[in-house]
């Protein structure tokens, strides 16, 4: 079975073409750039957290169509909510809540659950200096590429 | 709402009407079987077989018998490679090639290297040019084939076949040049450019798909790779596509026709949108050969900009491809613009124009336009467009 370009549903397309909170957050609390542009895409996520929340959520993306709009309903979906929350939101929930993505498109999802992971772990680095923090980035931004590679 | 302007015809290419109705008769009433020598059904199929046998000779200045009919290019492309390399087997067993090579060449020299053939994949430079130079020091008393194609699909380079020829022909080495991307579109003369194979395409010039063309040299030793009743010569059996062979004849018939027209138009098309966008849109960037390129070919890298998310916001005003179809929903970037050298960030910010018959300067300005507002916002979003702006 083949997709194409012209299969994308209603949200997809809504989000790739007014993408949400697009841009930078000045004095961020928690950043993260994730996937690489030689594998054709690369997400910067930056948050501000205020009182256990992600009072703001921004990105910039490089990337296919699917990969704007999985970064775009990505911050529209962990704005507002606890830290401890953060975790329930995965790959599969960024695509479904993009009523679903096309098999070769998964890793887009991946790339912004990748994102989130790492963004937080910036912001527990900077929180609590000198603690370990799980390297939950580097595993995640792994199975990135072998999402990315089986995927097609 | 209408449907996008099509500017993919290096993918393929629409059937034109006098092509249609030259196809039609085959399929109800003239049905018969070119093999069939015992009625007049068979007389009929046999001759529009020969009627387009000799249009497409023609157009690359070829005998009829010289033609020998298959499913399409990549067909045509192995039957020349591996039946070229199994003839020269007792001669040795090293063939030449060149990076930037359709699949259906470079998967069947692959497949023949895992057989035992040495390959030499030579380079190109950074236009995509291979250095007729190269291959005559890649050749050694082992040699016997060369495979360099006429034009690339997604550069529309054209190589310097005629100077390669000259070199193959001097050390006796048979040489196979896939033209399907340039037959139909540049002039394409067997004997000026020494060539002994030649792969067409139907689908490439305004004719149906599944049906292509190898022209085989007189007296050049070839070993079949479909084997049966021994039609074409005992080169490629099967009983003969009759339906979709007179409309490649039909195809090639206008082709050689319009070509000297058609040529410079879709030259200036191509300028003209080469112009607009470079005019409107900074950090854009020519892939490929600014001389010796197909009419209609352009190739351009927009920086900071993921080439399918650009073709998403054109989805409704161009047909367009990034890097070779084949490529398109793959993760790489393109391995033709990798071979010249283009990093691969800006490998998946490539976008491969096909201008054809249909284009006008209306929906080379209308792409333009749009273009330069697709790009523009997207790289509003982009991560990198921000950090190449001076702070």
């Amino acid at each position: 079975m083949s997709w194409n370009i012209v299969d994308y549903g209603e949200i997809v397309l809504d989000h790739y073409e007014n993408p949400r909170n697009v841009g930078e957050i000045d004095g961020a609390d928690g950043v993260a750039t994730v996937g690489n542009p030689a594998c054709g895409d690369l997400m910067k996520l930056s948050l501000r957290i205020r009182g256990g929340v992600v009072a703001e959520a921004r990105f910039k993306t490089f990337g296919c169509g699917a990969a704007i709009a999985a970064s775009s309903m990505t911050t529209v979906l962990i704005q507002g909510m606890k830290l401890e929350d953060l975790d329930r939101i995965t790959n599969r929930s960024v695509a479904d809540a993009l009523g679903g993505l096309p098999p070769s498109k998964l890793h887009c999802s991946v790339l912004a659950e990748d994102a989130i992971r790492e963004a937080l772990a910036d912001y527990r680095r900077r929180a609590a200096p000198g603690e370990p923090v799980e390297p939950s980035g580097a595993r995640a931004a792994m199975g990135t590429r072998e999402t990315a590679e089986t995927g097609v | 709402m209408p449907r996008p302007i099509y500017m993919d015809h290096h993918a393929t290419t629409p059937v034109l009407p006098e092509v249609r109705d030259a196809m039609l008769p085959f399929f109800t009433e003239q049905f018969g079987n070119a093999s069939s020598v015992t009625h007049v059904y068979g007389k009929e199929a046999a001759d529009a077989i020969e009627e387009a046998r000799r249009s497409i000779a023609d157009l690359i200045g070829a005998a009829p018998a010289e033609i020998v009919f298959t499913s399409g290019a990549t067909e045509s492309d192995n039957l020349a490679i591996r039946g070229g390399a199994h003839a020269g087997r007792g001669k040795g067993n090293h063939i030449i090639t060149c990076a930037i090579e359709h699949e259906a060449v470079l998967e069947t020299c692959r497949a023949l290297e895992a057989e035992g053939f040495a390959v030499t994949c030579l380079p190109v430079d950074s236009r995509g040019m291979v250095d007729p130079g190269d291959v005559l020091r890649a050749i050694h008393p082992g040699t016997i084939l060369v495979t360099i194609h006429a034009a690339n699909n997604e550069i529309g380079a054209l190589e310097p076949i005629a100077d390669i020829g000259r070199i193959t022909r001097e050390k006796g080495i048979l040489f196979h040049t896939d033209a399907a991307q340039a037959a139909g579109r540049v002039p394409v003369a067997v004997n000026g450019m020494n060539v002994d194979l030649l792969s067409l395409s139907a689908h490439k010039m305004y004719g149906p798909k599944g049906i292509g063309a190898l022209y085989v040299r007189r007296k050049v030793a070839l070993e079949p790779q479909i084997t049966g009743g021994g039609q074409e010569r005992k080169r490629r059996s099967g009983t003969l596509n009759v339906p979709a062979i007179a409309g490649f004849g039909k195809a090639a018939e206008i082709a050689k026709r319009d070509l000297p027209a058609e040529a410079p138009r879709l030259e200036a098309l191509r300028d003209r949108l080469w112009s607009r966008i470079s005019e409107r849109i900074d950090g854009v960037v020519l892939n490929g050969p600014a001389e010796n390129r197909l009419p209609g070919n352009l190739n351009v890298t927009f920086s900071h900009v993921e080439g399918e998310a650009l073709l998403m916001a054109l989805r409704e005003t161009a047909a367009l491809s990034t890097g070779s179809a084949c490529a398109s929903g793959t993760v790489r970037g393109s391995y033709v613009l990798r071979a010249l050298g283009v990093p691969e960030e800006e490998a998946h910010s490539s976008l491969r124009f096909g201008l054809g018959r249909s284009n006008t300067e209306d929906h080379v300005d209308r792409v333009a336009d749009h273009l330069a507002r697709a790009v523009s916002r997207l790289r509003t979003i982009s991560p990198f467009y921000q950090e190449a702006r001076p702070s």
